[in-house]
């Protein structure tokens, strides 16, 4: 039994004069652990899939099942970080990272600590009672990677929570990102489409193809890329070689014909 | 030349170059407030305007300080804030609270619209007269004036802003598996409460137009009631008193709402 498995998804949105497609026979499983990559041009129905994952979405047809169970709605098994850090600006960053152990009614002083060492851990000791605004977008994001944290999730579903940040703080982010998750052995699916991003951080990527969504082909990192941090794996010989094969991919994506 | 750069000099001269130019404003404030007053005073001295219409600010100093002598003028002017105060708060709560609900019910807010968009574009003041046969002519029904002048247009403004709150930052909470409640009260309200706030000062001066017009109406004490009686006996200083004093109340009324403003919205400094 897979630890995450995903099951014959469709989702079709519905307007007043139209029907769209967005996700067509998504089928994919996924082990503890393992850190996977949705990887695709926007408007493939990535968040779509994000969203149905978390319980946010029903899906029109199909299942999500964690650890053979079926998710109706959203709980403690998934932790969601979106493009933006989304902080809430009238709560200190304090307030803000412990919204979630509240929200679920699991804020005890034993939580509460663990997620203000966490904070202390992830670089961002001193600002618990600053508010938002005063911090940098890279901070801004690591709270909002701590919030994420603090009610220890067993999925981490990552959405592009790095396309809003400049590019030496998103290599530096990605790198504490992918190190704090196999520190507590999370299990995380990353949306993003940034070919690099999903090479350097994950184990295997999803490629998919736009309206309906669909996985037009899995891409296994290999085994000593997957061990290097994103940095280093943006320097790997392999690296290239792979990005070579995937921008192929998207290309021969883009180019086919519209039906 | 570099060498001369004195970086706290210069931080001086800006620093003074910013009083000078607060003190300026404040100059030409006063200058304005007494220019006013005592061309005012001059001109019915002078008679260049009726007295008898125009008063003066003498006349009008001299009227309340006989007012406050016989105890009439502070009982008026305590019923008015009181009911102004009562009106200007159940209108707000009132439309905050039909706005929480819209907002809780959408199906509810479709139906209600069309009833929404007639009640705004109806004159509340126009009402009066159905108030007081239906509450009575006491404080009751100048409260209720005060009020439902201000609760509609709450409601619909609130509401929108309910509205308009970012999605992500529901997100961000149903994610954490929230209830609508608890969505509601950690998102929904605290982004709203600039828009509460901008709401508040409006509505400030609303309850002081319900509830003189509801005081013209009833006759019977309060600040309006002494610009009727003022206008039948034909005393004009009367009622440039009463105008006065309105405005000083409902100028203090919106700094209070400042007050509340800056205990509110901590993140905006």
């Amino acid at each position: 039994m897979s630890f995450l498995s995903i099951k014959d998804i469709y989702h079709v949105y519905f307007t007043k004069d139209s029907t769209t497609t967005a996700l067509e026979d998504i089928s994919l499983t996924i082990e503890e652990g393992e850190f996977i990559s949705l990887l695709g041009p926007s408007g493939c129905g990535k968040t779509t899939l994000l969203s149905i994952i978390a319980g946010l979405l029903k899906p029109t047809y199909g299942e999500v099942l964690i650890e053979g169970k079926k998710i109706e709605k959203a709980k403690s098994d998934i932790g969601y970080m979106l493009q933006q850090d989304y902080l809430f600006p009238w709560k200190t960053i304090e307030e803000n990272i412990l919204v979630g152990l509240q929200i679920m009614n699991q804020e005890t002083e034993q939580t509460r600590k663990k997620t203000l060492d966490l904070l202390e851990e992830i670089g961002l000791k001193g600002v618990e009672k600053a508010y938002p605004k005063q911090l940098s977008g890279g901070m801004r994001q690591r709270a909002a990677l701590v919030r994420t944290l603090a009610t220890n999730p067993k999925i981490l579903l990552l959405d592009e929570p790095f396309s809003a940040l400049d590019f030496q703080t998103k290599l530096k982010l990605e790198d504490l990102v992918s190190e704090t998750l196999k520190e507590y052995q999370k299990t995380a699916i990353l949306v993003t489409h940034d070919i690099g991003e999903a090479i350097a951080m994950s184990d295997r990527i999803f490629l998919l193809s736009k309206r309906p969504g669909k996985i037009a082909k899995v891409f296994d990192i290999p085994e000593n890329l997957r061990n290097e941090t994103p940095f280093d794996a943006r320097q790997h010989p392999e690296y290239s070689n792979i990005f070579q094969q995937i921008w192929e991919e998207l290309d021969k994506l883009e180019t086919k014909p519209e039906h | 030349m570099k060498q001369n750069l004195n970086i706290n000099n210069l931080h001086h001269l800006y620093l003074q170059s910013i009083k000078k130019e607060k003190r300026l404003v404040r100059f030409y404030q006063i200058l304005i407030f007494i220019v006013f007053f005592g061309f005012w005073e001059i001109a019915s001295r002078s008679h260049w305007i009726d007295p008898l219409i125009f008063s003066a600010p003498s006349k009008v100093w001299n009227l309340f300080l006989d007012k406050i002598n016989d105890g009439s003028l502070f009982n008026n002017l305590a019923v008015t804030l009181f009911e102004t105060v009562l009106g200007f708060i159940i209108g707000t709560a009132l439309g905050v609270i039909i706005a929480a609900l819209l907002w809780w019910s959408e199906r509810l807010s479709n139906i209600l619209d069309p009833y929404l968009v007639i009640l705004n574009a109806m004159p509340k003041v126009a009402l009066g007269p159905i108030l007081i046969v239906a509450l009575g002519t006491g404080y009751v029904s100048i409260i209720a004036m005060g009020a439902i002048i201000s609760v509609i247009i709450t409601t619909i403004v609130i509401y929108t802003s309910f509205k308009e709150v970012d999605y992500n930052y529901i997100k961000v909470l149903q994610t954490f598996g929230a209830n609508r409640k608890q969505i509601f009260r950690d998102v929904i309200l605290p982004s709203s409460f600039p828009a509460i706030i901008s709401t508040l000062k409006v509505n400030v001066g609303l309850s002081w137009v319900g509830v003189i017009v509801g005081e013209f109406l009833v006759s019977k004490q309060g600040l309006g009631y002494l610009i009727i009686y003022g206008f039948q006996v034909f005393n004009f200083t009367l009622i440039f008193l009463s105008l006065l004093l309105i405005a000083i109340c409902a100028t203090l009324m919106y700094q209070g709402v400042e007050l509340l403003e800056r205990k509110l919205i901590k993140d905006s400094k």
